[in-house]
């Protein structure tokens, strides 16, 4: 029987490599069962289980936070999302992002100045300058 | 031998530093080995959201997202700056803040007003000494950075470039070349440009569920999302093998600053029993 290539891959690792002849995933309109041959299909996915029917008949269960899912003929490729994400939860994000940009803005000294950093800079310039040529 | 205790004392606190040093450049070392795995693991991800982003800018020629769009006058420029939160790496911080200076002031002398999101502490300080305005930051991402912490700094200056606020968003760390090597960088992240995508590997249209334009938008999100992760895990590499080298240098040289206090010891020490042995022939002749 024709086999698909499978790939759940996270942005920070590889979770499932391998064949198999049957994937079930949790499309956002509903659960998607993919057999090789299947039409190049973009679809996003909702948290839950990706079943992976192995060539043997075994069964593998991954659990994905949301993501992409992504049919080829011979390949399937599901981008899995770190973490479950909801408009609202990234909204969030990004307004705590700010409050600590704020809030660090609020504490820095008033009297440091661009040049003193570049004088700074400068300097460290070149003492790096100074050791590099000791060195030779 | 009034000296030779001071010299004693001198010897023993520059081991106390070697000791140091040598035990930050195995930490580091073993740390820098974990950070390139993370490096590497990340990849398959980015490769593969690449070539599904390509496929698709491709295959919808039609529909153009904000983030594929040039704009003809740059007003204001985003920059996201990585750098690392601790210091003793070298040269790695003074290196990515030098470019960022030069990158400034190469921005603002084409009158383009400049906003920035650190990540990283260092670079934190740098920016706000610098008066750059901060927009979103994070730090204290440790040795093992989630996306989940960068999501909003990202999606901040993401957000500003859909709005209209930022023309173009550049990127800036340190790419992880080798040990002995890094490189720093400033990519241009936003708008993305084809050739960045590069091409697809084969030619296909999708079916979409919802639509293709949804896909897009959460798939490009991603992708950008990808790119500064990728950049903070080279990062944290690159800082793990620059704090290997500097420390190991550190180590050589206290070493050889232990070797120079020894001679001196050794000598201050014979000094003086040729001192007191003349003393004593000196004082059995006058007998």
């Amino acid at each position: 029987m024709a086999t698909l290539h499978v790939n759940i891959v996270s942005a920070e690792q590889s979770i499932f490599s391998g064949d198999a002849e049957m994937v079930v995933v949790p499309g956002e309109s509903g659960e998607l069962g993919i057999l090789p041959q299947h039409a190049p299909l973009l679809t996003r996915i909702k948290p839950g289980t990706v079943k992976v029917t192995l060539a043997g008949g075994a069964e593998e269960l991954v659990f994905v936070s949301g993501g992409i899912l992504e049919v080829q003929p011979k390949a399937l490729t599901i981008l899995a999302n770190t973490s479950v994400r909801a408009k609202d939860l990234d909204e969030a994000k990004v307004m705590q992002a700010k409050q600590a940009a704020e809030e660090a803005l609020a504490n820095r000294q008033s009297g440091q100045e661009r040049a003193v950093v570049q004088a700074e800079l400068s300097q460290l310039a070149a003492q790096l300058a100074a050791i590099r040529k000791l060195r030779k | 031998m009034a000296g030779s205790k001071e010299i004693r004392n001198k010897i023993k606190s520059v081991e106390n530093t070697r000791k140091i040093t040598k035990a930050m450049e195995m930490v580091a070392a073993s740390k820098m080995r974990k950070a390139q795995e993370r490096m590497r693991a990340a990849r398959p991800y980015s490769e593969k959201i690449r070539s599904v982003a390509a496929n698709l800018s491709h295959a919808n020629p039609d529909y153009k997202h904000a983030f594929l769009q040039k704009r003809d006058v740059v007003r204001n420029v985003g920059v996201i700056m990585v750098t690392s939160d601790k210091g003793l790496c070298g040269g790695l911080n003074t290196n990515a803040m030098r470019l960022m200076i030069n990158k400034i002031k190469e921005w603002e002398g084409a009158n383009a007003k400049v906003q920035a999101t650190a990540i990283g502490n260092k670079g934190l300080g740098f920016l706000m000494r610098y008066g750059i305005p901060v927009v979103s930051q994070v730090v204290g991402l440790g040795d093992k950075p989630h996306l989940e912490k960068m999501i909003g700094p990202i999606k901040a200056q993401l957000d500003q470039f859909a709005e209209g606020k930022i023309d173009v968003l550049y990127l800036c760390y340190t790419k992880f070349i080798n040990t002995m090597k890094q490189e720093t960088m400033c990519e241009q992240l936003l708008p993305l440009s084809g050739d960045k995508l590069g091409a697809p590997d084969s030619s296909w249209d999708y079916l979409y569920e919802p639509d293709a334009k949804t896909v897009l938008d959460e798939l490009l999100e991603r992708y950008i999302e990808s790119i500064v992760y990728t950049a903070v895990a080279e990062n944290i590499a690159s800082e793990q093998s620059a704090r290997m080298v500097a420390m190991k240098s550190a180590s050589d040289n206290a070493k050889k600053v232990i070797g120079d206090l020894k001679l001196t010891y050794n000598k201050a020490r014979q000094a003086a029993i040729t001192k007191e042995l003349s003393e004593i022939v000196g004082g059995a002749a006058a007998v």
